[in-house]
């Protein structure tokens, strides 16, 4: 294949999450988070059941965009730290921290990095929050949150959609039809949509396939 | 001013930073000049640690910034191109265990470097890796964390399972940001049962019950998305594998010859070298060799003029 092409095989040439559709939305008691499941290598789709929602600790979880390996290893050392942080606290750590870890990791090495993060959980002092964190390295809690290349399609939706004060099933039905609509208008996003609901009493996870994802005009 | 240094001498160790030459010619000069109440030179062996450089293993990039400079020059130095291998590789869960596969081809740019090459690789007596890239990459990587497992096993005494195999690469790969050129399938039975992970040269991850990588990956994930069931009996595992190798073997041209397999379930491990030989050479079907007589003579001389004699005691004397 590469000396086909001529240059280096395309499956060397990184696996890149770029083409991602990712958001977050703050409810009374929790957050819905949701994502789709597309990694592409190039025009190759290299996973199509990808799971972006990746957990932090057992109420925190974060939204991955960006280069599929960066986003990972962010996540991972996020992990390892807050596990550490937990058992010299002697209680679950608070969004707000691990929005901070990731924030600290995504500022220092913003050079190296190409990762756009949203993270999202649940804590005992301000209960649901979705804090994001873009390709510079800055951090902001929002009231809802979207990411990744699919996300561009939507701003408008979701600010002619969003109202303050929802119920979860509400935010559920919004983060569904938005990721929906820019699943489908998006190239690089696809797939399936995976969808998890974080709350004081844990993680419900849903996953949408096929018929399940809401249709809108087609032509 | 110099009461408390003649008091106090500071021990030699204390003091000692490694050789300075920026002073004058030898250290030795420095004694015989001020002559200090302790031996200017360092002990042995302590000269010996700074001297010597530490040997580390793993890999060096001190050349790449060479080789860069020198193949932008105007001279034009070809940069010369490693051993890819231009691969078939896949795995699959089944409902005991995983099946491993790749094909045999090595290839130099065109060249076709090696026809039988071994491209699933050992990890752990329950864990085996196929590997596609720079062949010299996916070698020493795989060795480097069979040895760190073996390791572990011997201080833990228990039996490796596939995410530490997934971790220690996957951390590896990512330090060195894809200067390894190392696309991994790795696959496994532990205490978790069967697992299966595709890793990329930049060190992201993806666990999925069936995994193609390499560039002949196209056409086995088409094989693998027409023919995978879950949880699959082992025999029909090993033909969606094969069939899968098979697509890459014909179908792309960075694969060929051989399909291997490697079948591992929860007490047995099997490794299949030559699993199939895909390209059989067929038996010559007739001799191309001319019969006897088959030139024809159309005039014929002989030369009465030479020395009969003299051409026999010439041969005699040859023979000697």
């Amino acid at each position: 294949m590469d000396f086909v092409a001529g240059d280096a095989p395309d499956w060397l040439s990184s696996e890149h999450m770029t083409g991602t559709s990712i958001m977050a939305v703050e409810f009374n008691g929790g957050v819905v988070i949701g994502a789709d499941s597309r990694t592409t290598t190039g025009s190759y789709i290299a996973n199509r059941v990808t799971d972006k929602l990746t957990r932090i600790t057992d109420r925190i979880y974060c939204c991955r965009s960006g280069s599929a390996a960066d986003t990972q290893a962010i996540a991972d050392y996020v992990k390892y730290y807050l596990d550490l942080h937990s058992i010299e606290l002697g209680e679950r750590p608070s969004v707000h921290s691990a929005a901070s870890v990731f924030q600290q990791l995504c500022y220092g090495n913003r050079e190296n990095l190409m990762a756009g993060i949203i993270v999202a959980g649940w804590d005992r002092k301000l209960g649901g929050q979705v804090y994001t964190i873009p390709l510079g390295g800055m951090c902001l809690r929002q009231p809802f949150s979207i990411g990744g290349s699919g996300s561009t399609y939507i701003f408008g939706h979701v600010d002619a959609t969003f109202k303050l004060g929802m119920t979860q099933a509400e935010c559920e039905d919004f983060v569904k039809g938005a990721l929906a609509l820019a699943m489908a208008r998006d190239g690089s996003s696809g797939g399936v949509v995976r969808i998890a609901t974080i709350t004081e009493s844990g993680v419900e996870r849903k996953t949408f396939v096929g018929d399940q994802i809401p249709k809108f005009w087609e032509g | 001013m110099s009461l408390q240094s003649s008091c106090r001498p500071v021990h030699p160790l204390a003091m000692w930073h490694g050789p300075n030459f920026d002073q004058c010619g030898s250290l030795n000069a420095v004694t015989a000049d001020l002559e200090p109440p302790w031996p200017l030179e360092p002990p042995a062996l302590h000269k010996m640690e700074t001297s010597i450089e530490q040997p580390v293993g793993g890999f060096t990039f001190d050349l790449t910034a060479r080789n860069a400079r020198l193949a932008s020059s105007e001279t034009g130095y070809k940069v010369p191109k490693a051993t890819k291998t231009g691969t078939t590789i896949c795995g699959v869960i089944f409902k005991h265990g995983v099946v491993l596969g790749a094909d045999t081809r090595a290839t130099n740019d065109t060249i076709v470097a090696q026809k039988n090459c071994q491209k699933i690789h050992y990890i752990a007596p329950n864990i085996y890796c196929c590997g596609a890239g720079t062949a010299a990459d996916t070698e020493q990587s795989t060795k480097m964390i069979a040895s760190q497992l073996e390791l572990h096993r011997l201080t833990t005494g228990r039996k490796s399972r596939v995410v530490t195999a997934c971790r220690l690469l996957k951390q590896m790969l990512f330090k060195y940001q894809g200067n390894i050129g190392a696309a991994l399938v790795l696959g496994g039975v532990d205490i978790n049962g069967p697992t299966l992970y595709s890793i990329h040269p930049h060190g992201s991850t993806d666990k999925l019950p069936y995994v193609t990588m390499g560039s002949g990956s196209l056409a086995a994930m088409a094989v693998f998305e027409a023919g995978y069931r879950p949880d699959m009996e082992e025999a029909d595992a090993v033909k969606l594998v094969r069939d899968a190798i098979a697509a890459g073997i014909f179908n792309d041209l960075g694969s060929g010859s051989n399909v291997d397999v490697c079948i591992l379930t929860k007490d047995s491990t099997q490794m299949i070298r030559p699993f199939e030989i895909a390209n059989v050479k067929p038996p010559q079907e007739q001799s191309y060799r001319p019969p006897r007589g088959a030139t024809v003579i159309l005039t014929e001389t002989i030369d009465k003029s030479a020395d009969i004699e003299q051409l026999q005691t010439d041969r005699d004397v040859m023979q000697l």
